[in-house]
Parts: C-alpha cells; sequence; structure tokens
C-alpha cells in the first residue's frame, strides 16, 4: 500500500448510476472488505463528471486516474491491480481513437467533456468586488490590446470573423450590428448593453453580471472603440439588486484604475459607463422600447427602421448587445476569430449558456457548444427527469418561444435549428416539462404572462392575445370546440403578422407550437373533455373507487368544503357539486380508492 | 489606488495579482455567492468557514465570488488543497462545512456531496 491514503470516486450522476453504478460502488467495498482495506480506503459517490458518455466513470486519487465504461464486475480488477499492487487498469482507460492516445486522468480527459466555459470563464472564480481578480484573469487585457494593436475596422473584421451573432434572442451578426453603428457617422453615439433578463427562467445574464462584471464593461469599452462611441449606459432591471451593486463597485473600480473614463491606459481613448434602471417590464428587452425607457419616455417600441445603429439614444447611431453576447468579446480578442468559429455548428459559433429550469434535476446554468443535442443537455448534462418520470416538451426562448418534443431531442441545438422547429433560442431559458404537463395549460400560462407583459401600444398584441387567451381559458374549461382550434390558429398567425414589435410577433409562438406537436391534447380538452395530464381542474372529477374503500373516514376530514360523505367503515361518496378540486382526500387515502376521472 | 497609466502597467498588475492569489500554494476556500448561492445561505457557509478556518489555526484565503450555475446544490463551495485540484462541494450547510474543514481540509479524506468539473474552462 502506497503512503498516502487512497480515495475511490464514483460517478454518482444520473447515467453512470442508471448504468449500474451503485453496484459498483457496492463491489469495491465488498472487495475492500475482502482484504481488510475498508479502513484505509473510501468509496465516495460524487456528482456527475460530465463524462456521460463514457461512464458509468470511476476515479482513484491520488493520481487522479479515471477509469471509464466500468461495470460492477470491474471492482475486482481496480482493488486488487491499483489499491493493492498500484498498477492502473489498462484496459479500463479511456483510448481516444482519433488522437490514438490513452487519456488517464481527469485533466486529460476535459477534453471529452461537453460543456465548455467561454461567457461563464470566471463565474465562481474571480471575487467580483475586486478588478486586481478580474486583472488575474485576464481582465481588460483585450481592450488593451484593441486600443494599442488594432484599428475600429479591424475589430469589427474580427467579431464579423467570429460569427458571433446576438445572444439576447435573434441572433443577429454581432459584427455587422457594429459595422452598421460605425458607418453612421456622429459626434455623439452611445453603446447600450441589454442587461433587462425578462424571460420566465432566464438568469444567465445576472450570473455574469454577479460573477464577472468586468468582462461586461471591458467589452463595451472595446465595442466604444469600434463604433467610436465614448459613452456606455447599461440598462439593468432594478430587480436584480446584487447584480446592480456589484456593477456599481466595479464601474467604480474601473474608474479609479483609469480602465474607464478619460485617456483609458494613457492611450487617448476615453469612454465611461453610466447604470440605468429599468421597472422589469418584459417589452424593454425591446431595442427600441428599451431605448425609450432609458430617455424617460414609455417604455413601448417604435417601428424600426430607423434602426438604432442609425437613430437610437437621444437620435444618436446607438449599438444594443445583451450582457452574454459582451461577455464573448474579451476572449475572441485574446484567442482569435478564428478559435471562436471553430466552436459550434455550421452557421452559430461558440457557445450559449442555458438556464436548464422545470422538471429537471439539474436545474441552474450550463454553457454548452451551439449544435449540441436537445437530449444530450436533458438527459446528460441536466441529469434527466425529476422523479423518474417521462420527458414531454422543452420550451425554449421563453414566452416568445416554443416547445421541442421527443422527435427533437436529437435535433442539434443552433439559432436556425430552433427557428426550423417552430421555436427560437432567445436568451437561452429552458424550461423541461414532464408527462405530468398539459401543453394547453403550459400556453395558456405563457400567454398570460404576454398579455400582462404587453405595452398596449398596437391592437394586434393588446386586443389579439387577450383573445387568444380567453379562448385557452374556454378550451380549459371544458367549453371549447373544434372550430376554437382553427380560431385560435388564425388569429395567432394574425398576431404575428401585424404587431409591432417582437413581443406581438413572438407571442403567439407558445400557442402555435403546442397547437403543431400536442394538436391530440387540445382535441382531448375540446371533444371528450378530458385533460389527458389530470391538470386542467374543470376537466377532472375526484371519484371513489368503492371497491378500495375502507371506510376510514380520513378523506373526510381532511376535505376542506366537506364534499365526501359516508359512514364509518362504508364506502364513501365525493359529491362533485361541492368538490372544489384541492386534492388533499387523494394525497391523505392510504388504500389508492380516490382516482381522478 | 492604483492608476493603471499604460498597457504595461497592466501587465506588470496582472503579474502582481497573479502572485498575490497564487503565488502561495495554500488552501483556498471559494464560497459562491451570488444570488442563488445568497439566497441558500452561503453568506452563513462564508462566515463560518472564515471564522472556523481561523479558530483552528487553518492558514486558508477564504473568496467569496459569483454562482457556478450550480443551482440544484446551493450553497457550493470550492476548496483547494495546496498541490492538488480543486473540489467542489455541493449542498454545503454548517454540518459539512465543519466535516470539509475536518476531513478534507485537514486529512485530505472526501465528503459526500462533490461536484466533479463537468466542463472544461478556456
Amino acid at each position: 500500500m502506497p503512503k498516502e491514503k487512497m480515495q475511490i470516486m464514483v460517478c454518482g450522476g444520473t447515467s453512470c448510476t442508471g448504468n449500474h453504478g451503485e453496484a459498483i460502488i457496492d463491489n469495491l467495498r465488498l472487495e475492500l472488505e475482502a482484504n481488510a482495506l475498508e479502513n484505509d480506503v473510501r468509496v465516495v459517490r460524487s456528482g456527475c463528471f460530465g463524462l456521460c458518455a463514457i461512464g458509468p466513470v470511476v476515479k482513484i486519487m491520488p493520481g487522479d486516474t479515471i477509469y471509464t465504461k466500468v461495470t460492477p464486475d470491474d471492482a475486482k480488477d481496480i482493488v486488487s491491480e491499483h489499491i493493492m499492487k498500484g498498477r492502473k487498469v489498462e484496459r479500463l482507460l479511456f483510448k481516444d481513437n482519433v488522437a490514438k492516445k490513452t487519456l488517464s486522468t481527469e485533466k486529460e480527459l476535459a477534453s471529452q467533456k461537453k460543456q465548455i466555459r467561454i461567457v461563464l470563464r470566471n463565474c465562481g472564480v474571480i471575487n467580483p468586488e475586486n478588478i486586481e481578480d478580474a486583472i488575474a484573469h485576464d481582465g481588460y487585457e483585450a481592450l488593451a490590446r484593441v486600443l494599442t494593436t488594432l484599428k475600429p475596422q479591424d475589430v469589427i473584421r474580427i467579431i464579423k470573423d467570429s460569427g458571433l451573432r446576438g445572444r439576447g434572442g435573434g441572433g443577429f451578426s454581432t459584427g455587422l450590428k457594429w459595422e452598421i453603428a460605425f458607418k453612421n457617422k456622429s459626434p455623439e453615439k452611445y453603446v447600450v448593453c441589454n442587461a433587462d433578463e425578462g424571460d420566465p427562467g432566464a438568469f444567465m445574464d445576472r450570473s455574469v453580471l454577479e460573477g464577472d462584471p468586468h468582462a461586461v464593461l471591458e467589452a463595451m469599452a472595446i465595442c466604444g472603440y469600434s463604433i467610436e462611441a465614448d459613452k456606455g449606459l447599461i440598462y439593468i432591471r432594478a430587480e436584480y439588486p446584487l447584480a446592480v451593486a456589484r456593477l456599481k463597485t466595479a464601474i467604480h473600480q474601473a474608474r479609479e484604475y483609469g480602465l474607464l473614463g478619460k485617456n483609458i491606459m494613457g492611450t487617448g481613448f476615453n469612454f465611461d459607463i453610466e447604470i440605468r434602471y429599468g421597472a422589469g417590464a418584459f417589452v424593454c428587452g425591446e431595442e427600441t422600447a428599451l431605448i425609450h425607457s432609458m430617455e424617460g419616455l414609455r417604455g413601448e417600441p417604435t417601428v424600426k427602421p430607423p434602426f438604432p445603429a442609425e437613430s437610437g439614444f437621444r437620435g444618436k447611431p446607438t449599438n444594443v448587445n445583451n450582457v452574454e453576447t459582451f461577455a464573448c468579446i474579451s476572449p475572441i480578442i485574446l484567442r482569435g476569430a478564428e478559435w471562436f468559429a471553430s466552436i459550434g455548428s455550421e452557421k452559430s459559433k461558440g457557445t450559449k449558456v442555458f438556464a436548464l429550469a422545470g422538471k429537471i434535476n439539474n436545474v441552474g446554468l450550463i454553457e454548452v457548444p451551439m449544435g449540441i443535442t436537445l437530449r444530450e443537455v436533458i438527459f446528460e448534462i441536466g441529469g434527466g427527469i425529476r422523479n423518474g418520470k417521462k420527458f414531454k416538451a422543452a420550451q425554449t426562448g421563453g414566452p416568445s418561444g416554443g416547445c421541442l418534443t421527443e422527435k427533437h431531442l436529437d435535433t442539434p441545438i443552433d439559432f436556425d435549428n430552433l427557428t426550423a422547429a417552430g421555436s427560437m433560442m432567445g436568451s437561452g431559458g429552458l424550461i423541461v416539462m414532464d408527462e405530468d404537463d398539459c401543453m394547453v395549460s403550459v400556453a395558456k400560462f405563457f400567454l398570460e404572462f404576454t398579455v400582462e407583459e404587453s405595452c398596449g401600444k398596437c391592437a394586434p398584441c393588446r386586443v389579439g392575445n387577450k383573445r387568444l387567451h380567453e379562448l385557452l381559458e374556454h378550451i380549459t374549461k371544458g367549453k371549447g370546440t373544434l372550430a376554437d382550434l382553427d380560431r385560435l390558429k388564425n388569429m395567432s398567425l394574425v398576431i404575428k403578422d401585424t404587431s409591432l414589435c417582437g413581443l406581438g410577433q413572438s407571442s403567439p409562438n407558445p400557442v402555435l407550437s403546442t397547437l403543431t406537436n400536442f394538436r391530440d391534447e387540445y382535441e382531448a380538452h375540446v371533444t371528450t373533455k378530458k385533460c389527458p395530464s389530470g391538470k386542467c381542474k374543470d376537466l377532472m372529477e375526484y371519484f371513489i373507487i368503492e371497491a378500495n374503500c375502507v371506510g376510514c373516514t380520513a378523506c373526510a376530514r381532511v376535505c376542506p368544503v366537506g364534499a365526501i360523505t359516508g359512514e364509518r367503515k362504508e364506502p364513501h361518496l365525493i359529491n362533485p357539486s361541492i368538490c372544489i378540486k384541492c386534492g388533499a382526500c387523494m394525497e391523505k387515502c392510504k388504500f389508492d380508492a380516490i382516482i381522478i376521472q | 489606488m492604483k492608476k493603471v497609466k499604460s498597457p504595461e502597467e497592466l501587465k506588470k498588475l496582472k503579474t502582481e495579482a497573479l502572485e498575490r492569489l497564487y503565488g502561495k500554494d495554500k488552501i483556498r476556500v471559494r464560497v459562491h455567492m451570488g444570488t442563488s448561492g445568497l439566497a441558500s445561505g452561503a453568506k452563513e457557509i462564508y462566515d463560518f468557514m472564515r471564522l472556523e478556518l481561523e479558530k483552528r489555526s487553518i492558514d486558508a484565503d477564504v473568496i467569496g465570488t459569483g454562482d457556478m450555475g450550480y443551482s440544484f446544490a446551493e450553497p457550493t463551495i470550492e476548496v483547494k488543497r495546496p498541490g492538488e485540484v480543486p473540489v467542489v462541494f455541493g449542498n454545503v450547510d454548517k454540518l459539512r462545512a465543519d466535516a470539509i474543514i475536518e476531513k478534507y481540509i485537514k486529512n485530505g479524506e472526501y465528503v459526500d456531496g462533490i461536484l466533479p468539473a463537468n466542463y472544461r474552462s478556456i
């Protein structure tokens, strides 16, 4: 035995556990016991290594050795060879057939991991309240390089060549946007950072601003140099107090260090940044509405053209980019356009941060190269569906997007594929739904949000969405007809065609996409008046199976409205006209006598 | 306050900052304190680690950072022992934080809740 205590880590991710991970742990412990080593070598279960494709994974410390595709039978060899004799079990090491190499440590296997952190590179690494931490991690180095060695046109060309597309939703080429703003000459121009993250369930911008605010400040300065602007504005919702506080600190420190303000790093370039607060209106994520809000006007969109690049903030050329887009800029400058363009799919380059939410095990942020499949995101990185339920759909693009279903699981996720599938990238919120979710209710939920958030300026959006919502309400109450489904579709298309801004143009998307992908569910609601997922209260009835009921009276006692009657030790009965369908009785019943019909 | 007057000075500042942060290979604890982390009690863990490490006479840097994105396992902390790769622990409460100090920081023994890096960084 080597002197340093050995430890064995077994991946406890969903994929590895599903492939007999528990049996591997048991067998390892048994083997250790058989050799009287159980007190010397610990076996622990860890989180996911991100190596699901080559799992189950077992790691031995010290030495950082990773064994892949381990079976419970391999426990014997691992203990007798590696633990007792210090010899690696060659056949369990990962062989990279392309590079013709054996990768035996976690460090070497990093290339096999699905997630790449570019935007989130410093999140969780640096102290966001200390600018020197940021500088230690390459902060402001790209700005220095830009200011000393590149002309504005050069920077724009690099960004264009990198293939970076706007991460806020539309996916417009960032380099092209900068070029247009550059070409519109004016002594006064503005760089605006859109931090009005409004999609329900998306929080990547908040995390970047909280974890690495300097990345955004630096990129805004680079943008300012490229389009010849000397003023930057960050539009952020006041409901992000921590992000606001850290941004303020970061701006203050950057000014103190001479990295913002006059004559930055002695190069003669001036650029300063101010914060503008939003009140959290969804429509203010739309760039024209955002600009009006910053001007102190009502947050209402206006017709484009003129685009902000021609006439934006105070009528001056303005370039608006999203937080995540800005966070990509410095690495592109430092590592080159080719490097960035080498990551991702053909037309969507780089990585995308997704906020996983809903019925998924690993709720949180992930950053993956564009072109990854939904299956990899949900079942490998996301750890699968909660409580072992069946996957039904994933909503991307928030209330402006659509749902992806089982048939889309193997479609590479990028801007164009998502649009083709009737959804959109949006800001990267990914809400996962399981078999228990009613898709009509999901569409209704998102519409409720857009009805609330519609600014009211144009009729199709203001009135149309309200009518759409009423129709859905009708359907979930069991009052809909088949003709209503056609009406839903027609109205959705009219709203899309005639609305003024992106909010109205995309608000019917959840309806259209659920209608396309889950027409059977809509039909069940209107024809048989049943909700297949048992979510729509008006379409269900609680019912006691006489044969199972023992008359314990537990249900009658828990019922808040006294809808359940029956003698002791006799089958009980629910009165449907009193029942409020709260489900308390079903939870209480120990005999599975209460069902939903 | 150090005013950066030229790109060369930025380079110098970077070298100094790297030296200050990583020059001495000592125990380093990062507590992830973004909104998700703080909402799950990261501030308490941050205070606990600072206080307890000092009380138990362990020389360590404790740093507050943003979140890593592991919302499902907040609060999360990263611990680096000299000469070793950092290890991230999830679902850290005071009990687990105590075990991390006693077992992992002192003896290198793993405790439950390890979240291996499932990504590569640039």
